[in-house]
């Protein structure tokens, strides 16, 4: 036996032979889909387990105790009825599902999500496909999967899948240019694109997060506004839009919509682990980012790659039953006047600090380096927090009323009461 | 460089994406109807992105993704919805006969411009040695060797070429403005 696999057995550091690498890269790939689909109908489950949860609730527990209820969801779409509109343009009707379910699969294909394993058949990479343009690849990817939604809306004729559609790829295209711009300084730090260079990058020195604390809030927050959460789930806004785009869509394409919506936030979440928390580094340790590449240490990244995402995912669903949806002009008013803007002034700051430390000699990834990019992220959160938000623009769902437009709401609600505020008032 | 130094896999995806690329477009400019037209010209443009990849320049290619497939042809769609444009019968077919005759003599100009192009010789300075792009890639990463001359040897033109973005974005601001003030008198 051990005579037979002699050829492919090069050792746990050298690169792995053509053969062994196309088995490893399909066993790969099976894994990560079954894991992602598999995991996909659990979310699904533990939205509605956590929604209870926090609205003290019991959550589903009828089918076997509620585990089974993603199976049952299942099948039941299978077995619905498909209902296509008269009037709908039934070939781009068709396509706008799959349009949204593959691009949310296909990001988490240059996602690295373990440390590298050196078996006897070589080191074997725990990604996919690790692309030198990975991190671009995944904003390109990205930006196709609004295709599935306009599309939905304009093939159903329905004016609200249109309004839903059009909402959306405003949506998506304003949030997209915030989200690329934050993750510059990222780029700016590791010096390239690549994601296994970017956990790298983190593991030896700090991770992001500590360094780039606004490039991280302008992310997880144009990540929301990406994947159509809430509080950004304007697309399928119910009380003005029925669903939005998927109003007119049954069975399976509802079902695939829905799951594109959970992969998507999965990706969304392994991302912000990737960019900013280090990826599968565990941390206060370089045991893990050294050879040699055990199984032990795949094993032991990949459990802390999956905590982090979890963690992205559980906030995903914590802000989801906690916060109210925005206003549109609210929405667009956040995107394009405070979070670009901001996201640009940040580029500038963090490239204008990289250049003066290394202009005062110090090397780049030395401790005072670092600690002068911390000193410049304190200051800038202090900043942003402090001085220019006091809670106006962070949290503008519920922020307070100009005087003037409370008074005005006043009159219309009640109309005998229309008075001024008192001074003590709002 | 002839066809028979090439791997099997290459020489197919390089046939498979341009076949697909011609016949998209093709299909861009017959179709009636605004939206599978749209559509049609993002299949083109991400089978040049294909081809992009295949010529090792992976930057491009995303960026073509990113940015023409991603962005511009969005905002096209979405032009496209908005003036609910999408229906073929709403549009009548304005190109007469010498525009289509113009469109193909272009058209045939170009195909033999490329023709001639197979068959001439490049000169030795301008063709890099084999394998010379992914060594560099592997070497420094995909964007540094694309970064390096942008912002060094031609900043002069990158930085006017902003210029003429910003110019378009004032003209677009401009013509919204205006458009507002039209109507409401």
């Amino acid at each position: 036996m051990r005579a037979f696999f002699a050829p492919w057995m090069v050792g746990p550091n050298a690169e792995p032979t053509f053969l062994v690498w196309i088995v490893a890269t399909l066993v790969k790939m099976i894994a990560v889909f079954t894991v992602y689909m598999v995991g996909v109908a659990l979310l699904t489950l533990a939205e509605r387990k956590i929604s209870a949860w926090m609205q003290d609730r019991h959550g589903p527990n009828r089918v076997g105790k509620g585990w089974l209820q993603p199976v049952a969801d299942g099948v039941k779409n299978f077995v619905k009825e498909e209902t296509y509109p008269d009037a709908a343009n039934l070939p781009l009707f068709i396509l706008a599902p799959i349009l949204s379910f593959v691009p949310a699969l296909i990001t988490w294909s240059v996602i690295p999500f373990a440390a590298p394993w050196g078996s006897v058949f070589g080191n074997i990479e725990m990604v996919l496909a690790p692309l030198p343009v990975g991190f671009l690849f995944i904003l390109a990817i990205s930006s196709l999967g609004v295709y599935g939604i306009v599309l939905a809306g304009w093939s159903s004729n329905n004016k609200y899948a249109l309004l839903g559609g059009l909402r959306s790829s405003a949506q998506m295209i304003s949030y997209e240019i915030a989200m690329g711009m934050s993750t510059i300084p990222v780029l700016l730090l590791a010096g390239n694109v690549s994601l296994s260079q970017i956990v790298n990058q983190q593991a030896f020195e700090t991770w992001n997060v500590l360094n780039l604390t606004v490039a991280f809030l302008i992310f997880l927050v144009a990540a929301f506004a990406e994947t159509n959460r809430l509080p950004f789930d304007l697309p399928e806004a119910e009380s003005e839009l029925i669903t939005g785009y998927h109003t007119e869509y049954s069975s399976m394409k509802f079902s695939m919509f829905f799951i594109a919506e959970y992969a998507n936030m999965v990706t969304a979440s392994a991302l912000m682990a990737t960019l900013f928390f280090g990826g599968w580094d565990i941390p206060f340790t370089l045991w893990d980012n050294v050879a040699p590449h055990t199984a032990l240490k795949t094993l032991l990244t990949l459990g802390c790659f999956a905590t982090k995402t979890l963690f992205f995912v559980f906030l995903y669903m914590w802000i989801r039953w906690t916060l109210p949806r925005f206003r549109y002009d609210q929405l667009m008013s956040l995107g394009w006047k405070l979070m670009l803007p901001l996201a640009l002034a940040y580029i500038v700051a963090v490239a204008a600090t990289i250049v003066t430390l290394d202009a005062l000699g110090f090397e780049h990834g030395s401790v005072p380096f670092h600690v002068g990019l911390v000193l410049l992220n304190t200051a800038a959160v202090v900043i942003l927090f402090m001085i220019v938000d006091r809670g106006r623009l962070v949290s503008p769902a519920y922020s307070r009323l100009d005087r003037r437009d409370l008074e005005k709401l006043r009159a219309v609600s009640s109309p005998h009461r229309a008075q001024p505020v008192s001074q003590a008032g709002d | 460089m002839t066809h028979n130094e090439l791997p099997l896999f290459y020489v197919f995806h390089v046939y498979f994406f341009g076949l697909v690329a011609m016949i998209s477009a093709v299909c861009f400019v017959t179709r009636r109807s605004p939206v599978a037209a749209a559509l049609w010209l993002v299949n083109t443009m991400f089978c040049l992105a294909a081809l992009y990849v295949l010529l090792d320049a992976q930057f491009i290619g995303v960026m073509q993704v990113l940015v023409y497939a991603g962005a511009i042809m969005v905002v096209f769609l979405f032009v496209i919805m908005l003036l609910n444009l999408g229906h073929p019968s709403e549009l009548d077919d304005a190109r007469g006969i010498w525009w289509k005759l113009a469109a193909g003599g272009i058209g045939l100009a170009m195909l033999s411009q490329v023709l001639v192009l197979t068959k001439a010789r490049l000169p030795e300075s301008l063709v890099l040695p084999e394998g010379a792009i992914a060594e560099q890639i592997a070497k420094s990463g995909a964007i540094a060797p694309l970064a390096g001359p942008l912002f060094r040897d031609y900043l002069l033109a990158f930085e006017v070429t902003s210029v003429l973005l910003l110019a378009a974005i004032v003209g677009a601001v401009v013509l919204g403005k205006r458009k507002e003030r039209g109507h409401a008198a």
